[in-house]
């Protein structure tokens, strides 16, 4: 019962959605009519941005409502989100990750170690960054990227 | 009224199929909204099998004929287990062979279906997914012959348009103990068979509690659409099942086209409120730990069990 009267007190904790994200959808992209399965890759981040895609599937940014979704499979996957500078132990399982996604795939890139190894490149332990591995579609850059721009970057690919 | 009869067979077919991903995204919308979120939409289920089917189809190197057979499989014991349920009608064609153990024959066809699949893409979790959803199933599908053995005793067939129109003539066959247990000892059954909470928890991300999903994780593109279509196809039937069992009254026993419609639309009501209170108690629940769900199950076989011997004595004597 506490958690009935929670629920009523809470209500709604969704914030309205802001206006449609600029920037051309990417050409594959079209095809998936506003569903979109993710499968998250962690290639050697610090795991600050997988505390923001958390964030973007909270209740509070609820990416769930433009029609995307974490799976837990990439067979299942439309899209791959990559974070962190891929290191040499996950450059082969990424490049697996992307080969198990049926077509049409797309790759995202979250934040700048991903974009360009940010604080890691040289590393003795770096492959490179994502793009040097697998081909990329889209790119969110910052360190770590906020929610919102996580959620941007997949509207445009949801079109939603 | 052989016409009636078909378009009622036909009607409930396409009611199972059609509604059956429109009453997923309602149970997901319910439970978004109660989560205070804002949701992706009724349709939303529509949307992922139209991509799914526009996308390229992959067989994993190594499977064999039974991971390529078993969305074809489950798909198709559904649709004939929902021609054979009196979802619409008590009336039709095929009513005399909606036998109780035809239909749990059928549905458990489908579930082993699935397992070998499982057990054939040759990966850890599949074939963990497959031994869990047999131990699951070991239990549960006594509990559903159980259950409705409570109800057919004093209809006295194991029929189920005969046991349906019988509990609309005498309600008060429902209204006994016998009814009361077999109607708590179905829905936790059912609960398990379509795999949601407490059982299983079919949104999970993680490998390690997956029971229905682990088996499914090596599908991709149109078969992965139909493997979703036939488990939401699954609760559907289910559910309908449980509330023409217990909820019987609306389904058309005569072949007139007025109480066709009447009860098209009492089903669809029916099964918007079942899916309501179902999404609803899930955000309530937890899932339990998977070395208790036998504990859960052999509960409600108990129950099962108990309904039996009551309806035997209490309406038997008589």
């Amino acid at each position: 019962m506490g958690l009935l009267r929670k629920i009523r007190a809470t209500g709604r904790v969704a914030e309205p959605a802001p206006p449609r994200p600029q920037g051309d959808v990417p050409e594959r992209a079209r095809e998936l009519g506003g569903s979109v399965q993710v499968r998250c890759v962690d290639a050697g981040s610090c795991n600050g941005c997988e505390i923001e895609i958390a964030a973007a599937f909270n209740p509070v940014y609820d990416a769930e409502r433009y029609g995307a979704r974490l799976v837990a499979s990439p067979r299942h996957a439309d899209v791959a989100l990559v974070t962190g500078p891929v290191t040499r132990n996950m450059a082969e399982p990424l490049r697996r990750t992307v080969a198990a996604m049926g077509e049409p795939r797309l790759v995202v890139a979250v934040g700048d170690c991903a974009i360009n190894c940010g604080e890691f490149a040289g590393g003795y332990g770096v492959e490179g960054a994502v793009s040097d591995v697998v081909p990329i579609d889209l790119q969110v850059p910052g360190c770590p990227p906020e929610p919102a721009e996580i959620i941007a970057a997949l509207r445009r690919v949801t079109g939603r | 009224m052989n016409a009636v009869g078909y378009t009622a067979v036909a009607g409930q077919i396409v009611a199972v199929t059609a509604g059956a991903p429109l009453l997923t995204g309602w149970m997901r919308q319910v439970r978004a909204r109660l989560e205070g979120r804002a949701g992706a939409g009724v349709l939303q289920p529509w949307r992922d099998a139209r991509k799914l089917l526009r996308k390229e189809p992959i067989t994993p190197a190594g499977t064999g004929p039974a991971f390529r057979a078993a969305p074809a499989l489950l798909v198709a014991t559904t649709v004939v287990t929902a021609a054979l349920v009196p979802l619409l009608s008590t009336d039709t064609p095929v009513s005399g062979h909606a036998d109780l153990i035809v239909v749990v024959s059928l549905i458990a066809l489908g579930t082993l279906a699935l397992a070998l699949a499982g057990l054939d893409t040759g990966t850890a979790f599949g074939g963990m997914g497959a031994s869990r959803e047999m131990t699951v199933a070991a239990l549960v599908e006594p509990t559903i012959l159980l259950s409705v053995f409570a109800l057919s005793i004093p209809a006295g067939t194991t029929n189920i348009p005969a046991i349906v129109t019988g509990a609309v003539d005498e309600p008060a066959r429902l209204a006994s103990p016998a009814g009361l247990l077999a109607v708590a000892a179905l829905a936790v059954a059912v609960l398990a068979e379509t795999g949601r909470i407490p059982v299983d928890n079919p949104s999970t991300h993680l490998e390690l509690t997956m029971i229905h999903e682990a088996m499914v994780l090596e599908y991709a593109g149109p078969d992965l659409a139909l493997v979703e279509l036939g488990a939401q196809m699954r609760l559907t039937l289910l559910l309908g099942l449980l509330s023409s069992l217990f909820v019987p009254w609306g389904i058309a026993t005569t072949g007139s086209w007025a109480a066709l419609a009447v009860a098209l639309v009492l089903l669809a009501a029916k099964l918007v409120l079942l899916g309501a209170v179902l999404a609803a108690a899930e955000v309530f629940w937890a899932k339990v730990r998977l070395f208790r769900v036998p504990e859960l199950l052999a509960g409600s076989f108990l129950l099962a069990l108990l309904a039996v011997t009551a309806s035997y004595f209490l309406t038997g004597a008589s």
